[in-house]
């Protein structure tokens, strides 16, 4: 598998402009919200996670990865009928752990992005669901087929948007 | 110190978010009402979404009015002959169903009940969804600026959709009825059974507190029972798609949701609603013997020889007036001997031109139908509106075929304003 373990100084930080990095999240709840309606397989993508694993591994700053993944989850869950919060701390969570993964490990090429996308939308629905259960009470059930799908649909969706996105990066 | 805060910067800067978001859902969970500390952040993220999708919206309805209107006109004119079809026949099943509703509007008002009326509605478009599978929400574009509040019902021709949770400046939110955390009253069309009609996890209507030992078949029609006081009694929910038994004492019932929750384009909202006692249709001083005249099927008039023995009488009887001042006749009433004592014929009365029976052709086609046999009398509800008197004798009507089976007798006509109102034993 072509994860490479990197020191800090062989690892490449980018940084993003203010339209980008306004801009791209906001596009991808909009996506989020619109996309379903029309087409009901987009309810199985979570296009604001992936910008959240992109911005993360991109920036591989921790504290910058969960306060993005804070904001876009908050703003995700602001749409929902559900309290405000479990998609912002599952997504709080998941932007530290990518930032922080993205500082060790080089997940620059296609393969180490899909592994990394798959973990990180299971480990997202984990903490979603402890969340849901745990804290909101709400009654859920989970279906590992169902979400190691969703994963892996995600994570396609993620190698080639992760692609389109590379293009705004800048090298710091 | 300051070495610690700089090794564990990240750590902690992640505990102070989760627990700032814990804290904040705590709160929100607390508080039950929607007088939320979250509203704010609501209002942001709407906002900030729904103009995208309203001017989407508008783009794809435009593109598709001017693809629909201007070059798919193909098998249109397949389409409006069969169209027409549709519409012979809905005309004949309007004129049953107005008798229906006129008769029960009449029992209603009898007995005094109270009813539910939709008076006011606002039609909507669909802009957008929570875009989450947990919440199953959809976003309108009419707000609190159209008049639009919390737990106002929003339906569909085909059914209805759900209620209106949260209302903004120009959008609302609209909890579907297949989200978990709906629920409506319901009933089953034709067991009457009453139950809540509930949204599950996986995106399912289901039917819940109907006792397993009741008889419910796949394909029964649910209706809204009006006990959530939000949506009115009557409106279509569903179909009931599967019954089986639940693991305690009621029954698990799958419900098909009349309306087509997952391509939702335009919705009505449910701005206001009337709780009266219905009208009657037909007030005034209506004579029982006239209504009843509408009811009984058409006989032909004996010719006056048939009866030698009383053509005298029957020629004594008959007023001076001429046979062209002579009222008309109601239809299936007799000639011959006038034995109709509840509508005696006075000399100096003028008796309006009775009404033609209007029965449908259904009706007309089965006696039966109309509730009056050939052999029927009037019930004693019936009571002449001029007289007060005691009761008169039964109409009798000539049996043009007396082969016929007997058949029920006639409804009660609540409407008759008699005397003495008499309820239907």
């Amino acid at each position: 598998m072509p994860i490479t373990y990197t020191s800090g100084e062989q690892v490449e930080v980018y940084r993003f402009n203010w339209p980008i990095t306004i801009g791209v999240p906001a596009t991808a709840l909009f996506l989020q919200a619109w996309l379903p309606r029309h087409l009901s397989f987009f309810a199985m993508l979570d296009l604001p996670l992936l910008v959240t694993i992109f911005f993360g591994i991109s920036r591989r700053n921790p504290v910058s990865g969960l306060l993005t993944g804070s904001i876009i989850g908050v703003f995700q869950d602001a749409l929902t009928s559900l309290p405000i919060g479990i998609n912002g701390i599952a997504k709080t969570v998941v932007g530290y752990g990518a930032s922080s993964l993205g500082v060790k490990l080089d997940v620059e090429n296609a393969g180490a992005r899909l592994l990394v996308t798959l973990v990180f939308c299971v480990a997202h629905k984990i903490v979603y669901f402890m969340v849901a259960r745990g804290l909101v009470n709400l009654s859920m059930q989970w279906s590992w087929p169902h979400e190691l799908w969703a994963a892996f649909i995600n994570a396609i969706v993620g190698v080639f948007l992760f692609f389109a996105l590379d293009r705004f990066k800048q090298r710091t | 110190m300051e070495s610690v805060l700089g090794r564990y910067k990240n750590l902690i800067v992640l505990v102070c978010v989760l627990f700032a978001q814990v804290l904040g859902l705590a709160v929100q969970v607390k508080r039950t009402t929607d007088t939320e500390s979250s509203r704010l952040i609501r209002i942001w993220a709407v906002d900030s979404v729904t103009p995208f999708e309203k001017v989407l919206n508008w783009m794809h309805n435009s593109s598709w009015n001017i693809w629909h209107n201007y070059f798919y006109l193909r098998g249109v004119r397949a389409e409006n002959r069969g169209l027409k079809a549709e519409i012979e026949r809905l005309r004949l099943e309007q004129i049953r169903l107005n008798e229906d509703a006129a008769q029960a509007r009449r029992l209603q008002a009898l007995f005094a009940f109270k009813e539910q009326f939709i008076s006011q509605t606002k039609p909507a478009q669909v802009i957008g969804s929570s875009g989450s599978e947990q919440s199953r929400a959809i976003y309108i574009d009419k707000g609190e600026s159209d008049g639009l509040k919390p737990d106002m019902a929003v339906i569909t021709a085909d059914g209805i959709v759900g209620k209106v949770l949260k209302v903004f400046h120009s959008t609302s939110q609209v909890l579907l009825i297949d989200d978990q955390s709906s629920g409506v009253g319901g009933i089953l069309e034709k067991s009457r059974l009453q139950g809540i009609v509930r949204g599950t996890r996986s995106g399912e209507v289901v039917l819940e507190h109907i006792m397993s030992d009741n008889p419910v078949q796949p394909g029964e029609v649910v209706r809204t029972s009006g006990g959530d006081r939000i949506f009115p009694k009557g409106l279509p929910v569903g179909a009931v798609s599967q019954v089986a038994s639940g693991p305690d004492l009621f029954l698990t019932i799958r419900v098909r949701p009349a309306a087509n929750l997952s391509k939702l384009e335009e919705v009505l909202v449910v701005t206001k609603l009337v709780e009266q006692e219905p009208t009657q249709l037909e007030s005034g001083s209506v004579r029982a013997a006239d209504i009843l005249a509408q009811r009984l099927p058409s006989v032909p008039d004996k010719p006056p020889a048939a009866d030698p023995s009383k053509a005298g009488a029957g020629e004594a009887a008959k007023p001076s007036a001429p046979a062209a001042s002579k009222p008309a006749k109601p239809a299936g009433v007799s000639n011959a001997p006038n034995t109709n004592a509840a509508n005696p014929p006075k000399p100096d009365e003028k008796v309006p031109p009775r009404p033609q029976a209007q029965a449908s052709p259904a009706r007309a086609a089965s006696p039966s139908s109309l509730g009056v046999g050939p052999t029927a009398t009037a019930p004693s509800a019936l009571k002449p509106a001029t007289e007060k008197g005691p009761a008169p004798p039964p109409v009798k009507v000539v049996d043009p075929t007396p082969s016929a089976p007997k058949p029920k007798p006639a409804a009660p006509l609540a409407n008759a304003p008699t005397p003495t109102q008499d309820g239907p034993q």
